[in-house]
């Protein structure tokens, strides 16, 4: 029988066959507890929104890391761009990143005061606009982590308008993983993230997995995709095994995309970075090369390095982000802090854990 | 529907209608889009094809095949187990 894309994606939402493998993950725990983390702001969404957590067994637990690029943009950057976009600049950016808090004002209160902020759908929309006003100074202020950043590689590798340049805060995951496990985290495996990984490929995790003897499964986002690897996290810590598991086979090979990621290699290199609510995170980021400087909006407008910085008072998201707490339990949950009036960048933000627990908060 | 809302690190598939140099048509859900094939050109990209798109960049082929085979595997589980075919 032949089938189209999106037929098969909807064998992958079939009910009996998710709940078959809740079944295999129930007899795989019996007395081997598991405590799982995934670090991609689509994992959430798709294990809230499917109600997974619901049809897990006692003992087995899935926890969000951070996963959700807007979120640990430090504040500090979020004010210097709007700060740049009332008068020195037209800075575009993703939809997601206007209402954030910076720790003095948001992109989305730099609107208000008159300031020019462009909401785009991808590099190319920016690339467009700047190209209509060459008149006009534009900064893209480029985030996310290994999926997004070959965009802003490749554009800045062939050659920017000149009135265009980019505001790198890309991050990396790995890294970002490594630091949570040095810490001490307590976590029996890893969901890795499905897109990221169409880029680094299922391999860059082999260190990870070997290093700190955990399971590292790269798995897709329909319900059937992040239950099969659960099960085949709570199945390798049964058998004492610690290795990488792709799951994800129709998007994701071992090596991954290379052409994107020489396209990175090219224009970005590797330096610590702030995680916001997190600290500083060795190798974890990304900026422009030198020989990019031109391109480069942090050096074109003397922008300085993000300080250390935290969540906004009473705000819980630093723990959200490292798995220590649900959204649940912060006290502000659905009380001061709602989607309509955000306290922290995660209820901002549509892939902050928060936001996603707060909209499908009727599911449990 | 997930597309609509705007997630960074979210992917979609969708399906190549028509190629023109590096620039795709791409089907997603009924809606037509624009999708750069830069990223991929070296995965041979043809019409009807499924690729992942985010932010506008087709990231990665998409192979139907290894979703069949997983699907294969799990739908010989549930034969073996109660008897019978579930229906897709
Ligand atoms: S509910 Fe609001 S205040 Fe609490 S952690 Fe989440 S974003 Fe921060």
């Amino acid at each position: 029988m032949s089938r189209g894309g999106q037929g098969i994606l909807a064998s992958f939402r079939d009910r009996a066959l998710v709940g078959k493998v809740a079944k295999e993950i129930a007899a795989a725990a019996k007395g081997n507890p598991c405590r799982i983390m995934h670090v991609c702001g689509t994992h959430e969404w798709a294990i809230t929104h499917a109600g997974l957590r619901g049809m897990l067994p006692e003992g087995v637990e899935v926890v969000a890391g951070p996963g959700c690029p807007v979120c640990v943009t430090p504040g500090g950057e979020i004010d210097a761009l709007a700060e740049l976009a009332c008068g020195r600049a037209a800075v575009t950016t993703f939809g997601d990143v206007v209402r954030v808090p910076g720790r003095r004002t948001s992109l989305a209160r730099a609107m208000a005061d008159g300031g020019d902020v462009r909401v785009v759908y991808g590099m190319s929309d920016a690339i467009r606009m700047a190209g209509r006003e060459p008149g006009k100074e534009f900064v893209h202020f480029s985030i996310g982590f290994e999926t997004t950043a070959p965009m802003a590689a490749l554009e800045v590798g062939r050659g920017l308008p000149a009135n265009l340049s980019v505001f790198s805060t890309h991050k990396l995951i790995p890294p970002a993983m490594e630091f949570l496990l040095r810490a001490g985290i307590e976590v029996d495996g890893f969901i890795c993230p499905g897109h990221v990984s169409t880029i680094i490929g299922a391999d860059a995790y082999r260190g990870l997995a070997e290093r700190y003897r955990k399971p590292m499964v790269v798995a897709g986002f329909e319900p059937l995709d992040v239950m099969l690897g659960i099960l085949e996290i709570v199945r390798q810590k049964r058998a004492g095994e610690a290795a990488v598991s792709n799951m994800y086979g129709r998007a994701v090979s071992g090596r991954g995309n290379e052409a994107a990621v020489e396209a990175m290699e090219k224009v970005f290199e590797i330096a610590d970075t702030e995680w916001r609510g997190i600290g500083r995170i060795p190798g974890s980021g990304l900026r422009l090369r030198g020989e990019y400087a031109a391109s480069d909006a942090a050096v074109r407008f003397g922008m300085g390095e993000a300080a250390a910085d935290s969540m906004p008072a009473g705000c819980g998201c630093g723990d959200v982000l490292l798995g220590r707490i649900r959204p649940e339990g912060c006290a502000l949950f659905g009380k001061a802090c709602r989607p309509e009036s955000p306290i922290g960048p995660c209820m901002v933000s549509l892939e902050g854990t928060c936001s996603i627990a707060y909209k499908y908060r009727e599911k449990f | 529907m997930l597309f609509k809302v705007f997630l960074l690190c979210l992917a979609v598939p969708g399906r190549v209608v028509e190629i023109e140099g590096e620039v795709a048509q791409v089907e997603i859900g009924g809606i037509r889009k624009e999708a750069s094939l830069a990223l991929v050109a070296k995965m041979g990209i043809k019409v009807g094809d499924y690729v992942l798109i985010h932010t506008g960049y087709a990231i990665t082929k998409v192979d139907e095949k290894e979703a069949e085979a997983i699907l294969a595997t799990w739908r010989m589980v549930m034969e073996a187990e109660d008897g019978g075919a579930p229906q897709f």
